[in-house]
């Protein structure tokens, strides 16, 4: 779009009052067009993404908040919310980490957090805390070698228009659901992955993140083609709880796998949940779909999900390509005032399409969380066949626990099982550790990590142990 | 070792206990039979701390310690220890985990430092051959799918590797074969030293033809109303225990 036009755009809209600064780094609170031009133009976006971010918009204004989930919340003002803001400015943060809550700096002691990482996750105004520059620029070299592409979804706009012309949205359309249209439209931040044709991407795609976790946006949007035969291990979040100013995340993450691709795609999310009441914890409504284009293609999704005060989350696979696979392994874990409902959707449209369902929900203190997943069978994917496992473990009698489990099955040749136990922390349990000479926190500890096994054991290897000791942590206290 | 005086213990509001008394020494190994309902389970639970039991009157102590006033994990960290009845399993929980872990809670309350891998495994190993134990059992969840006498071969494999001081044994005999028991009757009895004792609870003289206790007690009613030796156990296993109501009654 050419510069005059979005000048016209940005000052049609200051006639009815509403102020952009071209030249600002923020914009006030509010959402409209001239925003959406304003964060395009910031980017130095195309015109047809400018375009394709308004059509999100309009279908946006055009819908409603979802209901149905067992979650309860304040209504959003989301003309309270401002879409694009630089980085703070040194000065409006923390100037040491003698500001930061003494609570968030014990547990990133118990996480084994190191020193220099600590005051970045905190978000504390230190210059170089790590020498992310170099780090980075060594990965790229290495990753440029094999011919991957992992860069910003901002860059890959830019430099690869082609390809983000051709899969973005193609996965979730602009106006899948109310959050999905909204981040469409508003996103400024994420990441893009291109591995090609017959490329084993050669590390996870994990390292790089977490040195970079503590500036995720607010509205991600990510996207992770793998081309034929290519395979790529992709790690999201940081085990370390993150505050961030903005309340609302409402993120998008799309794969696509080709022919015999197989993605990896595994999360541990650990949002400030908020305070003891609840008060400040971060609302998380995101979506994540895979979809398995090519025959005999592959996607897993890991997530462990611990933090936020409100997660709405439903990881999904399209299954298309014949004998493609789907996968989702799931630990949810609530305690004090957070509520989850977060689960899978496996669409099997292919034949002989598989997917396995693995869900652990742990609930403490007086969390409420749901297990919500559908199973579809259409008419055409003969032979189709789905696993569901959904576990719920309550520790105190305070929690909740719900399993929402659908089924739509289309062909008689379809096998589905599924298997669901909900269970208290035994009594007995701990008694049995505890007469071992176990004392009672590291026996909930042992307890919960049992319970857990089948999902950590998806998770690369360093962050299943991250992921443990998150656990432990994050369930403090909740017995006893 | 232990001293029991006087001991008032309720469940959910209803006294089984009634007044019991008993000593335990170091070397001794002590049977405590009666009938169903009479508190046995209830003994071994209290003094163990498993909730739900109400101390309302009378003492328990260890090695001049008062038990009561000691969590869970202290009681077990100073060597009481008991092989249950019903063990839990505990599932994604490996043995070998759990009795590492176990082993190290009591060397650290003891101010020693963790046992150092090579070592562990090398006793763990020797004591689940001692149980004609496969080593497979170490990497299977806690009693998850065990058979009834996989499971008290376990509880006792348990009490092999933490060595307790006293080791209290809940109907260790129920639900095994005879060639069970006598693998368990072997490992209980490798216990058998000076420094340490054995408490069991049984409903049949059967397993004390391989664990020959020192001293047999007849709990009823909640209370021990007579003591004996061995000989008292085969004279309960011909006569029933109304006779001894009956004694005790006049």
């Amino acid at each position: 779009m050419a510069t005059e036009e979005m000048e016209r755009l940005v000052r049609r809209e200051y006639t009815q009052g509403f102020v952009t600064d071209i030249e600002s780094d923020t914009v006030p609170p509010g959402l409209d067009e001239s925003v959406i031009a304003f964060i395009s133009h910031k980017k130095g976006e195309p015109e047809w993404m400018l375009e394709w971010r308004l059509e999100a918009y309009r279908q946006w204004l055009t819908m409603k908040t979802p209901s149905w989930a067992h979650l309860d919340y304040p209504p959003i003002d989301y003309q309270a919310i401002s879409y694009y803001s630089a980085p703070k400015k040194p000065e409006d943060r923390p100037q040491s980490l003698d500001e930061v809550d003494p609570k968030l700096l014990e547990t990133y002691e118990k996480l084994g957090i190191p020193l220099h990482e600590r005051a970045a996750l905190a978000g504390v105004a230190v210059d170089a805390v790590f020498d992310s520059v170099s780090v980075t620029t060594t990965f790229k070299e290495k990753l440029a070698e094999a011919g991957v592409i992992f860069c910003s979804i901002s860059e890959a706009i830019r430099d690869y228009p082609e390809l983000v012309k051709q899969y973005l949205g193609s996965v979730v359309p602009q106006g899948d659901n109310y959050f999905a249209a909204l981040n469409s439209a508003v996103f400024t931040d994420g990441s893009f992955v291109y591995v090609p044709e017959g490329v084993t991407c050669p590390m996870e795609l994990s390292t790089y993140f977490r040195i970079n976790a503590a500036n995720t946006g607010q509205f991600e949007r990510t996207l992770i083609v793998c081309d034929k035969r290519a395979q790529v291990s992709y790690l999201e979040g940081c085990t370390a709880p993150q505050r961030d100013e903005n309340q609302l995340h409402a993120a998008v993450v799309e794969l696509v796998a080709l022919e015999d691709a197989y993605i990896k795609y595994s999360t541990v999310q650990n949002w400030y949940p908020g305070d003891e009441d609840g008060k400040g914890g971060i609302y998380n409504f995101v979506t994540k779909r895979a979809d398995c284009r090519g025959d005999r293609s592959k996607v897993s999704w890991t997530q462990v999900e611990t933090g936020s005060a409100i997660t709405w989350k439903y990881p999904s696979c399209m299954l298309r390509g014949k004998d493609s696979v789907g996968e989702f392994y799931s630990v949810a874990v609530t305690n004090g005032r957070q509520q989850a409902d977060t689960g899978t959707k496996m669409i099997h449209i292919g034949e002989n399409t598989k997917s396995t369902i693995v869900s652990k929900g742990i609930a403490a203190g007086r969390s409420d969380q749901a297990y919500r997943g559908l199973v579809k069978i259409g008419p055409r994917a003969k032979r189709a066949r789905n696993f569901t496992q959904c576990d719920s473990l309550l520790i105190g009698d305070r929690c909740g626990a719900h399993t929402f489990p659908y089924q739509e099955i289309g062909n008689s040749t379809a096998t589905v099982e599924h298997e669901a136990t909900t269970s208290k922390i035994g009594e007995d349990q701990l008694f049995y550790c505890r007469q071992r000479g176990i004392a009672e926190e590291d026996a909930v500890n042992m307890i919960v990590n049992g319970f857990c096994k089948d999902v950590f054991q998806e998770l690369p290897m360093e962050f299943a142990v991250e992921a443990e000791a998150l656990l432990n942590v994050t369930l403090e206290g909740a017995v006893g | 070792m232990l001293e029991v005086k006087d001991l008032h213990v309720t469940v959910e509001g209803k006294e089984i206990l009634k007044g019991l008394d008993l000593t335990v020494n170091a070397g001794e190994v002590h049977a405590i039979m009666g009938p169903n309902g009479a508190g046995k389970s209830t003994l071994s639970a209290v003094i163990a701390g498993k909730e739900g039991y109400e101390v309302t009157a009378g003492s328990i102590t260890f090695e001049g310690e008062d038990v009561l006033e000691m969590e869970i994990e202290e009681r077990a960290r100073a060597g009481l220890l008991l092989g249950f009845q019903y063990p839990v399993e505990i599932p994604g929980v490996k043995n070998i985990y759990l009795l590492k872990a176990a082993l190290n809670a009591s060397r650290e309350a003891r101010g020693e430092g963790e046992i150092p891998a090579p070592e562990f495994m090398k006793l763990v190993k020797e004591k689940l051959a001692f149980m004609k134990m496969d080593p497979s059992f170490l990497q299977r969840a806690v009693n998850e799918g065990f058979s009834g006498g996989e499971k008290k071969r376990n509880e006792i494999l348990q009490m092999l590797v933490l060595e307790p001081r006293l080791a209290m044994l809940d109907e260790i005999d129920s639900g095994l074969d005879i060639d069970a028991m006598k693998i368990v009757a072997d490992g209980v009895n490798s216990l058998r030293s000076e420094e340490r004792a054995v408490l069991m609870v049984t409903h049949y003289q059967r397993l004390l033809d391989y664990i020959v206790p020192d001293k047999v007690h007849v709990l009823l009613d909640g209370r021990i109303v007579k003591s004996g030796d061995k000989d008292l156990a085969i004279e309960l296993e011909s006569r029933g225990y109304e006779w001894v109501q009956e004694e005790s009654a006049a």
